[in-house]
């Protein structure tokens, strides 16, 4: 039986080798935590629907366990070497595995959002990230600020990280619009007092839905949306920040208090990302995400052969279209492993 | 607020400063403006510190000022500037301080576009040759002068006769401070503590014994910003931007304020007198304005330099309230009779 050694127990990583196990292969799951579930284990409710993070975790968990996965939790890469045509990879426990084939779906982190030091993170305490609020939606815990208050007005900066040539990040990370309208939904229903600024230069609804949920912000909850980039955020004496930011519709300077500022962190390559493309000689693309080999033809191939991607290891992407690429870069791995007759096209692509 | 988190942006912007053998070069307004302070920056670092100090008699400006109010373009800008750096090179110094925020400024975006633009440098170095026959060095290090004292805040610290403690009560008196637009907002990688929290300051006052206030317009405009100031129609817009400072400072109560640049402590202590007469406006306690000081006259007091040598008879916002505070001893008399006779 092949094997494939699957590294990241995120949503790509849980769906592929839920899918290259149920194919036949001798599948074995690498995830750094104690648990499977990356990301979305922290997430509360997902975009446009609502529908509770939990559920998709259970849906992948389902998935691993009815196709039995050999999991590893605990346990990273830190070494591999080719031997032929299989690789000898190295863990953190001493343990040796050998694949004839690596899928790499090593995700992202989230921003440091300390690095855009004007807006105040790690410095005034009531400046928080969007992965933060979510998670204290998950929490249960009542929606105060970190200085103890209830908030009276929230404000929710966009594109933090994201393209954004200051700290170098040139690309959108496609998912933080949408959220920042979803948890402004979500801070409604549970304060409707509450009033919810967001400040954005572009909102990307691009998503099925993704539209809709905008028009109902605004017309349902009374969100304020303000075109225009943050300058800078201070702590005034109670504690509450006062921002500055151009609204350029207005054409105006604009400068508020707000009780609570929600930075909406953006997505950055994870060092998991980089340290397996290190280790197994990937290549890296302008924005230091994985390469594919191909954007339109070969996105879950690597410059390696043997050695494949799926998720966000490669770009930002929503749960959605994870899904659809981890099942996607499973069909590649098998495509490779059983040396189909189509392969030849990769091939022309590697040549 | 979360000192750890700026203590984690600080380490980010550290910065080389040379430990002796300075070639200074003064401002063109702070002689008038704040006439102690560069005296007391070149008696700390000579006597104090026995620190090599040079000045060069044909220094001349740096055209900063012109060229942030737009009428000295920025080729001539750069040939002045390597004059200057020529009277450097010719003096056998290497290491560049000046006192004038907007030189620090100007010397480092010189320095930055001929590091990109070597045909720039090469063009200056032909304009300079002909003009004046001279030839120069790109200096080996340039620092602001607070950079210099902030190097050696801790053994300033260490002669002591006066901290930045309030002796009657003991606490530590609360300080603002404000740095210059252009020490670091135009080149964050070259002020120490980078442009969002400067450190140059708050080093000093924390060595000394002061606690520093963080408040919402911190990162504001003095009112000078050249421009609002040096066209006159502008004046009512410098007068409000202190005047936002002020108003925003003054719920926590500071009891001075400390400056690194020559048009700052001049905005903010003469708008102070201006706010009074116009509104009958005071920002400091007791019905009396907040003391605005110079880095150097804060050290020189810390060192217990007279007052009146330091220049503080000159202020426009009484020192008195501070040097109270502080016990620092100082003549009433003196004081009138050298403004009398200064007039």
């Amino acid at each position: 039986m092949k094997k494939v050694v699957v590294i990241g127990g995120g949503i790509a990583g849980m769906e592929g080798s839920t899918y290259l196990k149920s194919m036949g292969y001798d599948v074995t799951l690498i995830e750094k935590n104690s648990q499977l579930g990356g990301h979305l284990l922290k997430w509360e409710k997902l975009f446009p629907t609502m529908r509770l993070g939990k559920d998709v975790v259970n849906f992948l968990n389902d998935g691993i366990k009815i196709s039995d996965v050999n999991v590893l939790l605990n346990t990273e890469v830190v070494k591999a070497e080719k031997n032929g045509n299989e690789y000898i990879i190295e863990l953190n426990n001493g343990q040796k595995l050998n694949a004839d084939a690596v899928l790499v779906a090593t995700g992202y982190d989230t921003f440091n959002a300390s690095q855009k030091e004007e807006y105040g993170y790690g410095v005034y305490d009531n400046v928080i990230t969007s992965a933060e609020l979510e998670e204290l939606f998950t929490s249960g815990k009542t929606l105060t600020t970190p200085s103890g208050k209830v908030p009276k007005r929230i404000g929710f900066v966009h594109c933090v990280g994201s393209r954004d040539e200051k700290v170098g990040n040139i690309y959108c990370s496609k998912v933080c619009c949408v959220t920042a309208v979803k948890q402004s939904i979500e801070i409604k229903e549970k304060l409707p007092d509450v009033e919810v600024y967001c400040f954005y230069m572009d909102l990307r609804m691009f998503g099925m839905h993704f539209e809709a949920l905008y028009r109902e912000a605004q017309e349902k909850w009374g969100i304020n949306f303000i075109r225009g980039r943050l300058s800078e955020a201070c702590e005034n004496i109670d504690h509450s920040l006062v921002v500055k930011v151009e609204d350029t519709l207005a054409g105006k300077p604009l400068k508020m208090n707000v009780d609570l500022l929600v930075l909406m962190v953006g997505i950055v390559p994870s060092q998991g990302t980089k340290d397996i493309g290190r280790i197994f000689g990937l290549e890296f693309g302008v924005n230091g995400f994985l390469k594919s080999l191909d954007q339109h033809m070969a996105n879950s191939n690597s410059n390696v052969p043997g050695i494949f991607y799926a998720g966000t290891c490669v770009a930002p992407r929503p749960i959605n279209n994870t899904f659809v690429d981890a099942r996607s870069a499973a069909v590649m791995v098998a495509s490779y492993l059983e040396n189909y007759k189509v392969e030849g096209r990769i091939n022309t692509i590697n040549n | 607020m979360k000192l750890e988190g700026k203590k984690a942006i600080w380490k980010d912007y550290q910065k080389e400063i040379a430990d002796d053998k300075y070639f200074y070069v003064r401002s063109c307004v702070r002689q008038n403006f704040f006439p102690g302070s560069e005296t007391a920056f070149l008696k700390i670092l000579r006597d104090e510190l026995k620190k090599d100090v040079y000045e060069h008699p044909c220094h001349t400006t740096c055209t900063g000022i012109g060229y942030h109010g737009d009428v000295v373009p920025f080729d001539t800008a750069m040939t002045v500037v390597a004059r200057q750096f020529a009277l450097m090179t010719e003096s056998g110094y290497e290491n560049l301080v000046p006192s004038c925020i907007t030189s620090f400024g100007l010397y480092t975006e010189i320095l930055e576009t001929w590091h990109h633009f070597p045909e720039t440098e090469n063009k200056i170095r032909e304009y300079l040759k002909k003009a004046t026959g001279r030839e120069f060095k790109i200096p080996k290090n340039l620092a602001h002068a607070s950079d210099v004292i902030f190097k050696f805040r801790k053994e300033i610290a260490a002669k002591a006769k006066h901290k930045l403690i309030n002796k009657n009560t003991g606490e530590s008196l609360k300080v603002v401070e404000h740095i210059g637009c252009h020490y670091s907002k135009m080149f964050p990688s070259k002020g120490v503590g980078g442009a969002e929290y400067p450190y140059v300051l708050t080093g000093m006052i924390e060595e000394w014994g002061g606690e520093i206030i963080d408040y919402p317009e911190r990162r504001h405009c003095c009112g000078f910003g050249f421009r609002q100031y040096l066209v006159q129609a502008n004046r009512g817009y410098s007068i409000a931007c202190s005047k936002k400072k002020f108003d925003s400072m003054e719920p926590y109560k500071p009891d001075m304020i400390i400056t690194n640049c020559p048009g700052c402590p001049m905005f903010l202590d003469r708008w102070q007198y201006t706010i009074k007469e116009m509104e009958g406006k005071t920002y400091g306690q007791n019905g009396e304005g907040i003391p605005v000081f110079t880095y150097e006259e804060v050290a020189g007091l810390v060192l217990g330099y007279d007052p009146w040598d330091l220049g503080l008879q000159m202020h426009q916002t009484d020192c008195e309230p501070v040097l109270d505070k502080m016990g620092v001893g100082y003549d009433k008399s003196k004081k009138r009779e050298l403004i009398i006779n200064n007039e």
